[in-house]
């Protein structure tokens, strides 16, 4: 297999790669990019760890070929905060228990930041279903529910 | 100064996790860095023949390890010292690493391992702990036994005779991963003639660098070991890091290259140590007034192909085999066997869940048969202040298990709902269709803290703080974080006992370079045991500052930065060190297996609700209440976290979680199919502490981690009992095994 040029924009920047078309995104992202935020545990579309924003939609990048984003637009937890102001889904992740080993964090923070920005003001039931594809061992969901719904109540204060 | 102990201080490293900027070790690379992988057996038992390195591969650009090339002593040093780091002519379970390979060209790895066949002439093998306890074969020592216990308090056999009621239990557990969602993984550099440097994902630096002394035949200040980020560990990053860390650095000292190894999901789930799968059997008298007046408990545990901690997860399974209950008489048998599977190994609660499940599951019999309700049995039997445990250490603290049953079931509307369920149940079945049965039901118990007996006074450790120049103050102990809040209940506990603010306390990165031995990361025990010789270290920091005419006796944050500031300027480094010492009046008999087993236990009531599907037989948890006495509680955001975890992973081990074996090889390695619960599979866990300060803790905290492994499954095997009328015995209990037992008893269905 050949390697060919792909162009995408990551968090707003653009940028141009040469990798293997059939390359995972998340490998590209964490080794050419160096972009390590973005986490694998499992390579196989089941725990959310590798989760990023493809033009506004939630994808796992471990199962996304890099030539399928040529083009796009990705933003990955590296581009959430606005510099040094965390979104309200981090900051309430820090305050609430949100994170604890932090591996599944970057994928739950996507996708939560992701669900508010299609429903602002989501129930206890949104919260789960938007992530379901998210796994996490050490919290037991239940602070993660709780830092999503404290984000809500912060942006409308 | 307002008191940090018992506040929720935000995790101190959250910031670095929720924007990405914390480093996991996968996150980490070295120039001109090789990646390696590990060639394992195909086979669970036999001499290996011949290797073969086929297939279009440039073995030339190729390191490759076997264990010829290891330069020390071929073996995992931990208790026994039988696991060989690299099988030498011999393989004990399948996926045991055979030889190491590492390139620069992290796909052409793979490829590459994938070409070496390895040819094994098989042995007979042994993959269950029925068929190692019958010798099937003889597959390690002269008679499978890693090690035995033998428990005898009283006179168990003077006592049947006496008894109204003899109730006998069988009940089983099976392997569980604990599926941390970061991989294990190591990155290393080694030199011959300097020495040899890790970075990995762990719970316990300095078991890495007992392990890698012996491996490398080198000083101990050779040998380095650092704890980068660890992305989750439940006792999953305990014993097996030893391993892989070796691994990366025998490539590392062969090639002369840093060498990264990191597993994929599929290779750490089949490869990687799990819960022991257990057996207790329970023979039990009972006396028509419901007193326990005599407990027989036989219980086993399947180790593995080789010991690593077999021994002290069969040493606390044994000694929470009897619960928090007062009975006069009792005899534990037990017993860790080998098997020709892959070494299991520490996870969360360490063999306290399988025996408190067997226990728990037999409680509520021995009710049914005494006429009692499960409430009222265990009311009549519950220990108190003053009695004895199972291994007749007298409990000195203050105990209530009445009044948190009383408050447990009050908070999950216990009785009302039995009732309610009762009569809906009944009635749903009158007209003979499927429908949904709802049951509620309870575990009581405890868990001690720290290590048993006297492994504490073994441990011996330390815990340094140092005063900087610029006035904060840094703690330096080997306790690593991996997620339940280390670096954040310390910087209370310092911030506590010195008086000035939480963000003057630093916490020093494990580096075995840098740090004093604090032990290891587990056992329930860095809150409570590492936790207080923080305390003291900065404590005594605190008084040397005092001592040099520096600080007052009341002082502000400045004041106290100043001191630092003007003590280093003029006599140089402050630095101080706190080693353990054992609370006073702790006795323990190795022999016996009598006396004081733990300095504290935990003690908890948690209530389980469920409904159960008939037609897709389907048991879920509704709602979950976990209620326990920790002492006090350091951070109740960060308490509330363990146990919810806690108990989400119990929920999983007991409904969820099924390890498929195929001759002694995980055959469902992948998290498509080995199913953890996901956020639409939890219940609402409702957490609540009761705060009863233990004298020795800091600021009167005991321990709690491993605290929620433990209640969760039986209460909702009984919770099953009550909604079904069948009492199931054995865990993961998946919907074929309710749909085989329907199957057979139709007559359950009505109830
Ligand atoms: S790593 Fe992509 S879903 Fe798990
Ligand atoms: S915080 Fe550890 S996996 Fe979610």
């Amino acid at each position: 297999m050949k390697k060919s040029q792909v162009s995408f924009k990551v968090n707003g920047d653009a940028h141009r790669v040469e990798v293997f078309p059939m390359a995972r995104l998340l490998d590209v992202l964490r080794e050419e990019m160096q972009l390590t935020g973005t986490k694998e545990g499992c390579g196989e579309g089941e725990c959310g760890a590798c989760s990023v924003v493809v033009d506004g939609r939630i994808v796992n990048s471990c199962l996304v070929p890099v030539a399928q984003v040529d083009g796009s637009e990705i933003r990955t937890i590296e581009g959430v905060a606005n510099d040094a102001d965390l979104h309200a889904v981090q900051q309430a992740f820090i305050e609430h228990g949100g994170a604890q080993c932090g591996i599944c964090t970057p994928g739950m923070v996507l996708a939560a930041v992701d669900l508010l920005e299609r429903n602002p003001q989501p129930s206890e039931a949104d919260i789960r279903t938007a992530l379901a594809g998210n796994l996490c061992r050490c919290t037991g969901y239940m602070k993660i529910f709780e830092s999503v719904i404290r984000a809500v109540d912060n942006a409308h204060r | 100064m307002d008191h940090p102990i018992g506040k929720s201080f935000p995790r101190k490293e959250g910031r670095k996790k929720v924007t990405g900027q914390a480093l996991y070790v996968d996150d980490l690379s070295f120039p001109d860095m090789l990646h390696g992988a590990t060639v394992r057996s195909p086979s669970p038992r036999g001499k290996i023949t011949n290797i073969t390195f086929g297939g279009d591969i440039p073995w030339d650009e190729f390191t490759v390890v076997t264990a010829k090339d290891v330069p020390g002593a071929n073996y995992v040093a931990l208790i026994l010292n039988d696991q060989p780091y690299l099988a030498d002519g011999f393989v004990n379970h399948a996926e045991e690493p055979v030889l190491l390979i590492a390139h620069r060209d992290k796909y052409l790895v793979e490829e590459a391992r994938r070409n070496v066949v390895i040819e094994i002439e098989e042995q007979p093998a042994v993959f269950t702990l029925e068929e190692s306890l019958a010798k099937k074969a003889i597959v390690w020592g002269e008679d499978n036994i890693f090690k035995k216990f033998l428990v005898d308090k009283g006179n168990v056999d003077d006592a049947w005779a006496l008894a109204d009621f003899i109730v006998e239990g069988e009940y089983e557990t099976g392997a569980q991963e604990q599926l941390y969602i970061e991989n294990n993984g190591a990155i290393a550099i080694a030199r011959p003639g300097e020495g040899v440097t890790v970075w990995g994902s762990m719970q316990c630096p300095y078991y890495v660098h007992k392990a890698l002394v012996k491996l490398f035949d080198l000083p101990e200040e050779k040998i380095r070991i650092i704890q980068t980020e660890t992305g989750g560990g439940f006792g999953g990053k305990e014993e097996y890091p030893s391993l892989i860390a070796g691994h990366a650095a025998l490539l590392a000292w062969k090639s002369g290259k840093p060498v990264k190894l990191i597993y994929d999901r599929a290779e750490d789930m089949v490869a990687t140590t799990k819960r022991h799968p257990s057996r207790t059997r329970h023979k039990t008298a009972v006396s028509k007034d419901g007193k326990l007046l005599a407990m027989e408990i036989d219980f086993t545990i399947d180790g593995g192909a080789y010991c690593t901690l077999s021994p002290v997860v069969l040493s606390r399974g044994t000694i929470h085999a009897g619960g928090p209950y007062s009975c006069p008489n009792v005899r534990i048998h037990s017993r860790a066997v080998a098997t020709n599977v892959p070494p299991h190994g520490a996870f969360r609660g360490f063999g306290a869940p399988q025996s408190i499940f067997a226990l728990e599951r037999h409680m509520d019999q021995c009710a049914r048969v005494a006429g009692l309700t499960p409430e009222e049995f265990r009311r009549r039997n519950f220990i108190h202040e003053g009695e004895t445990t199972a291994t007749s250490q007298v409990i000195r603290e203050r105990v209530d298990m009445d009044a948190l049953l009383n408050r447990a079931l009050q908070l999950s509307d216990y009785h009302a709902k039995r009732e309610r369920f009762a009569r809906e149940n009944a009635r749903s079945n009158g007209d003979g269709s499927f429908g949904i049965k709802r049951g509620i039901g309870f575990a009581t118990f405890m868990h001690g803290a720290g290590f048993t007996g006297s492994g504490e006074v073994y441990l011996q450790s330390v815990v340094s703080a140092e005063a900087t120049s610029e006035g904060t103050v840094q703690i330096l102990a080997a306790s690593t974080e991996i997620g339940q809040g280390t670096n954040t209940i310390f910087s209370q506990i310092a911030s506590e006992a010195l008086g000035v603010d939480f963000e003057m306390i630093d916490i020093i990165q494990p580096d075995t370079g840098r740090v004093p031995n604090s032990g290891p990361t587990v056992a329930s025990r860095t809150s409570m045991v590492v936790g207080k010789l923080v305390e003291s270290a900065v404590t005594a920091l605190k008084q040397t500052l005092i001592g040099a005419g520096l600080l007052s006796e009341a002082y502000t944050t400045a004041a106290f930065r100043a001191a630092c500031r003007e003590y280093v300027t003029r006599f140089g480094p402050l630095k101080t060190s706190a080693t353990y010492e054992p609370p006073p009046n702790v006795h323990w008999d190795d022999e016996k297996y009598q006396g004081d087993a733990y300095g504290a236990y935990a003690w908890a009531v948690y209530v389980a609700e469920v409904s159960y599907d008939e037609l897709t037989y389907e048991a879920r948890v509704e709602d979950f209440v976990a209620l326990q006495e920790v002492g006090r509680v350091i951070n109740p955001v960060l308490a509330a976290g363990q146990i919810e975890g806690g108990v989400a992973q119990a929920i999983g081990f007991t409904l969820f979680e099924n390890v498929v074996w195929k001759d002694g090889r995980m055959a469902n390695n992948q998290m498509t199919n080995y199913i953890i619960p996901t956020p639409v599979d939890i219940p609402p866990i409702r957490v609540y502490f009761e705060e009863n300060p233990y004298a020795y803790g800091p600021g009167g905290a005991k321990g709690i981690g491993e605290l929620p492994m433990d209640g969760a499954a039986p209460a909702i095997l009984n919770a099953i009992e009550n909604a079904t009328g069948a009492s199931f015995t054995h865990i993961p209990l998946m919907p074929e095994q309710l749909m085989e037992r329907y199957e057979k008893e139709p007559s359950l269905v009505q109830g």
